[in-house]
């Protein structure tokens, strides 16, 4: 199953390292982080609560780039 | 002399930041809350900078032993006010277990020069009018991002909001993802049309600009097929809806446009890959500079360590060292060339595939529907007795009875209503043609065939196509040569593709050899194969992957329509004339939204400006880096210009990469 979540970064930089925290989160298949659009795509692996998922990758983000903000 | 430059300096990002909140009052601006405040920031701690140089050391003296740690006291507060934001995201970033961020870098950097100033109770002002410049710089950086990103985002901006649907006789706003398939919806003039559909009431003009870069408005009457995006322009229009929202086609290239800069190029891969090693690197050769040059003078030369100025070196070659301007300004140049070529009607489904394109050095042609408009036409009339029209006439209503693509033809091209009274005795001569009475005489059209058959002389034709050989009351006519239509500009766009260093063009058709050899002639195509199967085209662009060299990438063009395998083959597959055909967009790299060949050229033109200002950015950010570095290790430049040269780069940087956007005098 495949989300979009909206999101807010300031850096480009910053976005990169908030796609790696979130591929590494477990339950998650793969994940995007688009700057551009600011948007974040993720690919939740088989029989995953998104909801779960995502308050996990939150919590990752948060801890790579303080300032970021994923609006679920 | 310097203090009174430096006071310039600091007079200014007052008056900037002044005008620059102002600005930001007015709702237009686009400034997010959080780049207010720290505008505002950014203003006091200027303001406060200014006086307390103003004031200047000897007015803190006057207070005694205790002056000096009041003025560092204001010093501090105004470096917190500008700086405690960065000291506790690298914080974070330590606890974190990611040290080596930028955050990281200008802390130490800062820290350092302060203690370094509390240490010879000397200027404080370098250290915070580093941060100052860093957090300017910052901003600028967000702010103009920010504003891009909405440019190029507006460009793209054909989402519809709302349907409308009557109801009760009162027009009822609704989510176009609550329409069902087969509901009637209502588009006003200025609205755009939201889901695809037929038109079932009303005339208009659409203004189709948004999808295809196309300025020229298309009209549209009840039956007409309409897909959205458009902008209605004129009249109001009932549409019954053949798709869901999420089917339809501004959706669909939403969705394309949006996923686009999420497909990486190799040069942001390197960009990301770089930016994660060249860190660290910095730090430790940071760290090098402050340690090894005192030690090798204090044991080797034995001479005074001079820590200090060699501390102070290694700080300034952290600042100096920050990667903002390449992380930031890549990304930025491939989005903005992938917005500008949006505009242009040319969809690129990602970063790398701008890439590949720009290296594109042979151009594959499926012939009919991308060279040619893949319908037949009376292309010519020869060695005709009477008028071309009336030729034309009877040779239609002698095949009126046929279902057949040439006689269709022949049919539209007469244009009018066939009145079948006017014909009888139709006799079908299976595969020769048809002899018929037409207004009481006999006319025979059909081949060369049906001519011998009737006993008629006929003249042959040097033309390519089909021909069709006329003769009335036993009397050769002349003939009718029926062939599909060159477009208009597929000439001028081979010539173009050679133009911008397309060292090969290939054709491949399932036509029959001769009518091949013709049209790669009138074009200049260097390469033909005909009678192609459609496994055979995908053979024969497996061969050419093979010949041409590793780096030079080959792209088919096709319309999409039957030829999704080799679209998917070739280093890079284009569709044209893509407007509502879903297989097309989806097995496509690229999209052209128009059917016009000299899109093809365009888009490698877009992708080549694109590409070049992406490299001019690497060289620029990385060869302006370096020079500082080394200047700074050498001792020939100061934090001041080292901040300088970090926010001047990233600010050109980030200027450069949204020329990528224009791309009209392409």
């Amino acid at each position: 199953m495949k989300k979009t979540y909206k999101i807010e970064v300031d850096c480009a930089n910053c976005a990169n390292l908030m796609e790696d925290a979130a591929r590494k989160t477990s339950g998650v298949q793969n994940a995007t982080v688009n700057f551009m659009t600011q948007k974040m795509i993720v690919e939740f692996a088989e029989g995953q609560e998104p909801a779960a998922v995502m308050a996990a990758v939150k919590k990752a983000c948060k801890k790579v780039e303080p300032d970021c903000e994923i609006f679920l | 002399m310097q203090e009174m430059i430096e006071s310039g300096l600091l007079m200014a990002v007052a008056a900037l930041s002044v005008i620059l909140l102002l600005i930001g009052q007015r709702p237009s601006s686009g400034m997010t809350k959080k780049q207010k405040i720290m505008l505002g920031r950014i203003l006091t701690a200027t303001v406060l900078l200014l006086a307390l140089q103003t004031l200047g050391a000897g007015f803190f003296d006057r207070l005694g032993t205790a002056g000096r740690w009041v003025r560092l006291g204001f010093y501090l507060a105004d470096y917190l006010i500008i700086g405690y934001d960065i000291l506790k995201k690298a914080y974070k970033g330590i606890r974190n277990g990611r040290v080596f961020d930028e955050n990281f870098l200008m802390a130490v950097a800062t820290i350092g020069a302060l203690a370094l100033a509390v240490y010879e109770n000397g200027d404080y002002l370098e250290s915070i009018a580093v941060m100052l410049f860093y957090q300017v710089g910052e901003w600028f950086q967000s702010y103009a991002v920010g504003k891009s990103r909405r440019n190029i985002s507006d460009l793209m901006d054909i989402r519809p909001d709302y349907a409308n649907i009557a109801a009760d006789g009162k027009l009822e706003q609704v989510d176009p993802e609550e329409v069902e398939i087969g509901s009637i919806i209502v588009v006003q003039p200025g609205e755009k049309v939201p889901i695809d559909g037929v038109v079932t009431e009303g005339v208009s003009t659409l203004n189709t600009a948004a999808l295809t870069g196309e300025s020229l408005p298309r009209d549209v009457k009840a039956g007409d097929e309409i897909i959205s995006g458009c902008i209605n322009m004129t009249g109001v229009l009932k549409i019954r809806t053949t798709k869901e929202f999420g089917e339809s086609t501004a959706s669909k290239i939403l969705d394309l446009v949006e996923n686009a800069s999420s497909r990486k190029s190799r040069s942001e891969n390197f960009i990301s890959r770089f930016a994660k090693i060249y860190t660290p690197a910095v730090c430790y050769a940071a760290l090098a500079l402050a340690v090894l040059p005192p030690l090798v003078r204090m044991l080797a030369l034995g001479l005074d360590g001079g820590w200090e100025t060699w501390i102070y070196r290694a700080l300034t070659f952290l600042v100096a060292s920050c990667p903002c301007a390449l992380v930031i300004s890549i990304p930025l140049s491939f989005f903005a060339g992938i917005g500008g070529a949006g505009k242009a009607g040319i969809l690129i489904k990602g970063s790398n595939y701008l890439e590949t394109l720009s290296k594109t050095r042979v151009v594959v042609f499926d012939k009919t529907g991308t060279l040619t408009q893949g319908v037949f036409q009376v292309n010519g009339i020869h060695h005709n007795q009477l008028e071309n029209a009336k030729l034309v006439e009877y040779a239609a209503l002698a095949e009126s009875a046929s279902s057949h693509p040439i006689s269709k033809s022949l049919q539209k091209a007469y244009g009018k209503e066939i009145d079948r009274s006017r014909v009888c005795d139709i006799q079908e001569l299976s595969g020769n043609g048809v002899i018929a009475r037409v207004d009481g005489h006999t006319v025979a059209a059909g081949n060369d065939k049906l001519m011998r058959y009737i006993g008629v002389d006929y003249i042959d034709c040097h033309s390519v196509g089909t021909i069709i050989h006329m003769a009335i009351d036993q009397e050769y006519a002349g003939h009718i040569v029926i062939s599909d239509v060159v477009k208009p500009t597929s000439r001028q766009a081979i010539r173009l593709l050679k133009k911008v260093g397309v060292e090969n063009t290939v054709m491949l058709t399932g036509d029959t050899s001769q009518v091949a050899q013709q049209v790669s002639r009138d074009l200049g195509i260097d390469q033909v194969y005909s009678q192609l199967l459609p496994g055979d085209k995908v053979e024969k662009v497996e061969a050419l992957l093979k010949e041409k060299p590793e780096k030079a990438k080959l792209a088919f063009v096709g319309d999409g329509i039957n030829d999704a395998p080799v679209l998917g083959r070739a280093d890079i597959g284009i569709a044209m004339g893509a407007m509502g055909s879903d297989a097309a967009i989806e097995a496509a790299d690229v999209v052209l939204m128009d059917d016009d060949p000299m899109q093809i050229p365009k888009a490698i033109q877009i992708s080549r400006k694109c590409m070049g200002i992406v490299y001019q950015n690497i060289v620029l950010a990385i060869g302006i880096k370096l020079i500082c570095l080394v200047l700074v290790a050498l001792g020939m430049a100061n934090m001041w210009l080292a901040v300088f040269a970090d926010v001047g780069v990233m600010i050109l940087a980030v200027i450069n990469a949204i020329r990528a956007l224009s791309v009209k005098n392409l």
